[in-house]
């Protein structure tokens, strides 16, 4: 009874923000309104006898992605959206159809597969972090030390990707001081913006 | 005790949402969200089919999708700020450089 009403709270509050994630113009709420999801979501996954994966959700998703998302939304400064000019409507009734197809589908499908079977009662040998932990790093071992190599990749990605090239940024200088002098405040800010295509050729 | 189906709904409504945000959507970074709430669908039906079948291998691909998951944010992230730095916006529809 408890669990079901539980479940219901969550499961509600999961849609509803999902819903301010996806409806609302502005990122910096979009994205503190998917911190509501995800932080339901890992009450859900308590609820399913995987205390683990809620922790590791609360932990990486909204101590580490989302505040990544929030730092980036708060770097380029983005505001609201502008109110389209690209016919917007046709896409977001498409989109809303497609969306709507997929529900069914999916539902319909999971439904079928199991319609309202319940799960045997939660045994301590599935909660159990012990059992979860000899699974991982006996079967799937090589696949755990692949996802630290993939995290490297990623982390040297996004560094070369984020970092400022230095060659390009002694071309910027170079150029705001040749222009500084000659052309006064004005045009240097087109020029500086103009150097970053020599940047580009550099790399 | 909840059906285990309830939770596989409420993850394909999850997933329909992320996905009608991901198309409909412009600024870059609403999309990528819309991408991380369909990720995080798919994690739900992972956990509740692990819970339904008694089996651990559901939550073992939820870890590794999380890994996945922070290391797509970080580069998708970077590869924005470094667009931002050229276009000056992340709005796809003025991404158009390769459009035919």
């Amino acid at each position: 009874m408890i669990e079901t009403a539980i479940f219901l709270l969550f499961a509600l509050l999961a849609v509803g923000s999902a819903l301010v994630v996806v409806l609302h113009r502005n990122p910096v709420y979009s994205t503190m309104s998917l911190v509501v999801t995800l932080v339901s979501l890992a009450v859900l996954f308590v609820l399913l006898g995987a205390p683990f994966i809620a922790a590791l959700q609360i932990l990486i998703y909204t101590g580490a992605i989302v505040v990544l998302f929030l730092f980036v939304v708060m770097l380029l400064n983005i505001g609201r959206e502008e109110i389209g000019q690209h016919g917007g409507m046709l896409q977001k009734v498409l989109a809303g159809v497609g969306a709507l197809v997929l529900l069914g589908m999916v539902g319909s499908a999971s439904w079928g597969l199991y319609g309202g079977a319940v799960a045997k009662p939660l045994d301590e040998d599935f909660v159990s972090l012990t059992t979860l932990a000899s699974e991982l790093f006996s079967s799937y071992l090589l696949t755990f030390e692949l996802v630290g190599l993939l995290l490297l990749v990623a982390v040297i990605a996004a560094t070369v990707l984020a970092a400022r090239p230095r060659s390009g940024e002694r071309v910027e200088q170079e150029v705001e001081v040749a222009a500084g002098p000659a052309a006064g405040p004005g045009p240097v800010t087109a020029t500086t913006g103009d150097a970053v295509l020599p940047r580009e050729g550099v790399r | 005790m909840v059906p285990v189906s309830w939770y596989l709904l409420l993850a394909a409504l999850l997933f329909a949402i992320g996905t009608a945000g991901a198309l409909t959507r412009r600024n870059g970074i609403t999309i990528f969200l819309s991408i991380e709430l369909m990720l995080n669908s798919v994690n739900l039906t992972l956990v509740a089919y692990s819970r339904l079948l008694g089996d651990h291998t559901g939550q073992i691909v939820v870890f590794f999708v999380l890994a996945v998951a922070a290391a797509e944010a970080a580069v998708g992230l970077a590869l924005f700020i470094a667009i931002y730095r050229h276009r000056r916006t992340i709005d796809l529809n003025r991404m158009n450089l390769l459009r035919w």
